[in-house]
């Protein structure tokens, strides 16, 4: 690689299965995996005669996704059909949006690190419907039609990312948006959502600047392949540029595909082909228009969305950064904690016990956290427990535990495990004395204050909580030692 | 029995004086005997048929309520789809398709205990206006079998002239309906766009089409109406009827239209037939008869018409058949060298000459640099055109023309020239654009006793007048009762 200066510039084309119950424009069922061309009828067949009806909530799921991606949604928008054969379209045209986008001209907040975000804008957002699919097997070609016909939106940037992070960081937030909205499943390994990045660079040589020929990368099954694919793209940008002094021209534009194994792009497509899709307006379908109270309906179906969820959780709940992000990670989790908090669960001790022990039952067990048998009411309760000394730190990530299988609230399974501490200065006063008495050199050790007198100190909480079977309050057993042996 | 009407029958076989049974009898009959003369079928239902008609007899015998159209043998033109036998569009490329499904029409028709007989012959794909660009078999004009039937609806016009089924669909891009009813003295009416579901139409120019009946009188094409319109979820595209309301066609279907306004546009005759515009004209001083105001009317954008439909039509058409590809149903070629090879000669192979044509055509005005010329020009032009008759219907409540500026030529006379072909479509074409209501009526006979054809347009949603004032001209002539020669000389 050679030492020149340079600025990565990256455009993401996005496109987002949409999960809604049946296709975009008939009435067959979304489902995945299931036999080849079992979920089709004429209409997604392309069959003569055979008309496309717009599928309602997949136009809502794209208002919404307009609207949180402050986009200007289009009150009026219209079909277009883009012209091309291939085996897996089976009509030879797709029904897109083409001059007039349902949405447009937005930007998404991205997350960076330290809680810096980036404003990066959105050039359009459309809806279309997806192709089949071919599969070759040998000397023939078999075409499975049951994602034909599947609504995909399309979401186009302007090419405001600058570093293989934000691309990630844009991609993953994208994703936390859609789940969030529950527009899509937005699974990358299931294609549900599928980037491609567009990368040049654009080289500073002093006293001019020049820009590499744009690649777009496909075949991008993760978010790592999605940051690797353009970080290695930096590198042979740079070296082409080095080697051959190749720039930006119209029509220089290349495809190239992300190899997994080999964490390389390939080469795909030399020139980007002078393609004529031959637009024309939809006849089959008519346009929509989107009135105030239809709006009305579709934004009160909107929530608060992931970003400003964490921001808050940060500066309403004093929760890290990194805390707050894994909290949000999902709208289910979010929502759970907010709800603790809000039955009077102190935040931080709320976020510890779900992301140190809800949260890893939750993932052994592949569900959520609402789904492991405690209400965010219980979980409130243990916090304020442990709060208050009742039980440990240590115990109340026990009876989360246990709260999964017992069914019972906190408190009970506290007093059955006998995990209620002693915090009686009385009682422990007595157990003090008794391990003090036994213990003399220690007891001297820690009187004395030297280099011993800490793991001495140590020693004898030790020996407390062995006679106290680990029910004793450590914060008041320490004071009391504190006060017997100063 | 081959000469009642609709209507007529479906009265008699309720009154059990005829049964249906006894009427498709009738009919396949007559299909025996004339059909190899004027060639009207692509495909004939003889068993499937008899069994509706015997099914019908019962429910009428067992006291059970029947459908508007009980009984009553009818034919649809072979761009329907049907879940029985071939949808073939006259063309290779379809002439072993079997459809999954029944176009909307079509299941309206069943559900009406109507009796479908057969499919009836086009012009491949309704491209065409004499129903020569068949690419399966040739059709003539019962009145003079050296002539055309008319097109693209000619096997359904020339079944319904030569009384081989008791009333048959047809479909309209440009005149597919009107044209060849004028052609074979019946009556044929074209819905307003949006009227009569399209679902299960097979699709040429999809703003365009419209699926409407071919009847032998104005009260049979109202029976059709009242069965045939009306919203489908399936199709977007017809309309709601709470903005438009289906009328009951048949209930003031005798009662005059009163102080008819009558719109004419005289500088559209130019090339027209000078026999074709006396019977117009006396048709036009009948209505004056009975003190209906003539009104001339200027459309100046009506000129451009035919060469806006061509751009728009073909434009859809080469979309609307690039599903034709081989791939998944359909003709595919012997032996492909690669997928590409799939699509171009089984395109090659399958394709007639005319829907070669269009398709290029529509592909170039589409194309890249070509677009804002001819396509969005075009489309300015139809709005414009749209606007000639909005003005026009704020003088009048219907415009009279005729609907074709010749009667029927002679097979193979403008095979040769397409574009002699395209300009015959002056009188119709813009009301597809337009995406008004017409009806042609039979209202003459040239000196070769080949009939001439009214047309009569009204304003969208509005075949309940359109009817009323095409009564009005048939109650007191006897053009519709005339029979073409074939059949009266035998």
């Amino acid at each position: 690689m050679s030492d020149l200066k340079y600025k990565l510039v990256v455009g993401l084309e996005i496109h987002v299965h949409l999960c809604t119950k049946t296709k975009m424009f008939c009435g067959c069922g979304l489902e995945y995996g299931v036999t080849a061309n079992s979920r089709i009828c004429p209409v997604c067949l392309g069959m003569p005669g055979s008309l496309p009806v717009m599928n309602r909530q997949a136009y809502e799921f794209a208002v919404m996704m307009g609207l949180a991606l402050n986009c200007r949604i289009s009150r009026f928008t219209k079909w277009d059909r883009k012209n091309y054969y291939y085996p897996d379209l089976p009509k030879n045209y797709q029904i897109s949006q083409y001059d007039l986008p349902l949405a447009e001209k937005g930007y998404i907040e991205i997350p960076l690190e330290e809680g810096r975000t980036k404003k990066i804008r959105i050039i359009r957002v459309h809806l279309e419907e997806d192709a089949g699919k071919n599969i070759h097997a040998g000397a023939y070609s078999h075409v499975d039609l049951n994602r034909a016909g599947t609504g995909l939106l399309e979401i186009v940037t302007e090419p405001d990312m600058n570093s293989p992070v934000e691309v990630r960081a844009l991609a993953m937030e994208l994703q936390r948006i859609v789940r969030y909205l529950g527009v899509s499943e937005a699974d990358m390994q299931k294609g549900h959502m599928r980037f491609e990045p567009n990368v040049n660079l654009t080289i500073n040589l002093g006293d001019k600047e020049v820009k590499t020929p744009i690649v777009e990368v496909k075949n991008l099954n993760s978010f790592r392949a999605l940051e690797r694919s353009v970080e290695y793209e930096i590198g042979r940008q740079l070296d082409e540029f080095a080697e051959t002094g190749k720039v930006m021209e119209m029509g220089n534009k290349s495809t190239r595909g992300w190899d997994d194994v080999n964490q390389v792009t390939v080469l795909q497509r030399e020139k980007e082909e002078a393609h004529d899709y031959r637009y024309l307006p939809e006849p089959d379908l008519v346009p929509v228009e989107l009135d105030d109270q239809w709006l009305g309906d579709i934004k009160s179906g909107l929530c608060e969305l992931p970003l400003q969820k964490q921001m808050r959780f940060v500066s309403e709940y004093g929760l890290s950064d990194y805390d707050a992000g894994v909290l949000t990670a999902d709208r289910a989790t979010a929502d759970f904690f907010d709800e603790a908090v809000k039955a009077g669960g102190e935040p931080k001790r709320i976020c510890n016990l779900l992301t140190q022990v809800g949260l890893k039952m939750a993932n052994e067990k592949g569900c959520s956290l609402a789904d492991l048998g405690f209400s965010a009411a219980n979980v409130a309760e243990l916090a304020k427990m442990a709060e208050g000394g009742d039980v440990s730190a240590s115990a109340a990530g026990t009876i989360l535990e246990k709260m999964t299988e017992m069914k019972e609230n906190p408190q009970a399974i506290a007093e059955k495990l006998n995990l209620i501490q002693k915090s009686d200065a009385g009682e422990l006063e007595a157990v003090v004395d008794e391990i003090i008495a036994a213990n003399a050199e220690a007891s001297q050790q820690v009187r004395e204050g030297g280099k011993k007198s800490g793991k001495a100190r140590g020693f004898l909480m030790g020996q407390v909580m062995q006679k106290t079977k680990g029910q004793a309050n450590p914060k008041v057993v320490s004071e009391i030692l504190g006060k017997k042996l100063s | 029995m081959e000469h009642l009407s609709a209507a007529e029958l479906r009265d008699r076989i309720k009154a059990r004086e005829i049964s249906s049974f006894e009427a498709a009898k009738t009919v396949f009959a007559r299909i025996e005997k004339y059909e190899p003369k004027i060639g009207a079928y692509i495909s004939i239902f003889e068993e499937t048929a008899l069994a509706k008609a015997k099914e019908v007899d019962k429910k009428i015998a067992s006291g059970k309520s029947v459908g508007k159209l009980a009984g009553v043998p009818v034919a649809i033109k072979d761009n329907m789809c049907t879940i029985f036998g071939t949808t073939t569009c006259a063309s290779k490329i379809l002439e072993n398709f079997h459809a999954p499904y029944n176009a909307t029409v079509v299941q309206k028709l069943l559900d009406a205990d109507a009796v479908i007989i057969g499919k009836t012959n086009l012009d491949e794909f309704a491209m065409g206006s004499s129903t020569e660009n068949s690419g399966l078999k040739k059709t003539v004009n019962p009145w003079d079998t050296g002539r055309v039937p008319g097109g693209s609806s000619g096997g359904s016009a020339a079944a319904v002239a030569a009384r081989l089924c008791f009333g048959a669909l047809g479909s309209d891009t440009g005149g597919s309906i009107r044209q060849p009813a004028g052609f074979c003295s019946v009556v044929g009416l074209k819905p307003t766009y949006g009227r009569v579901s399209r679902y299960g139409l097979v699709a040429f120019g999809s703003s365009l089409d419209q699926i409407g009946p071919l009847t032998k009188t104005v009260a049979d094409a109202a029976l059709f109406m009242n069965v045939i319109s009306g919203k489908d979820l399936a199709d977007s595209t017809s309309v709601d009827e709470s903005i438009a309301p289906v009328a009951d066609y048949l209930e003031n279907l005798n009662q005059p239209v009163e102080n008819l306004k009558i719109g004419i546009v005289p500088h559209l005759n130019a090339g027209a037939d000078e026999q074709v515009l006396g019977a117009i004209n006396d048709s036009i001083n009948f209505y004056k008869s009975t003190g209906a105001e003539i009104i001339e009317l200027e459309m100046p954008h009506l000129d451009y018409a035919i060469a806006a439909y061509y751009v728009i039509a073909t434009a859809e058409a080469s979309s609307n058949l690039a599903r034709y590809d081989g791939v998944h149903y359909g003709y595919r070629t012997a032996r492909p060298k690669d997928y590409i090879e799939v699509y171009s000669k089984s395109r090659q192979e399958a394709f007639g000459a005319e829907v070669k044509r269009r398709i290029m055509l529509g592909t170039y005005t589409l194309s890249a640099g070509y677009y804002d010329a001819y396509y969005l020009k075009a489309l300015k032009v139809r709005n414009l055109i749209r606007g000639n008759f909005t003005k026009a219907f704020e003088k009048c409540d219907c415009v009279i023309m005729p609907v074709s500026p010749t009667t029927a030529f002679k097979i193979g006379e403008k095979m040769a020239d397409p574009l002699q072909m395209y300009l015959a479509d002056i009188y119709t074409i813009a009301v597809n654009l337009a995406g008004i209501p017409g009806i042609s009526i039979p209202c003459g006979f040239d000196s070769d006793n080949m009939p001439i054809g009214l047309q009569i347009l009204c304003p969208a949603f509005e075949e309940a007048k359109l009817l009323r004032i095409a009564r009005m001209f048939e109650s007191e002539t006897n053009w519709h009762k005339v029979y073409p020669n074939i059949i009266n000389h035998e």
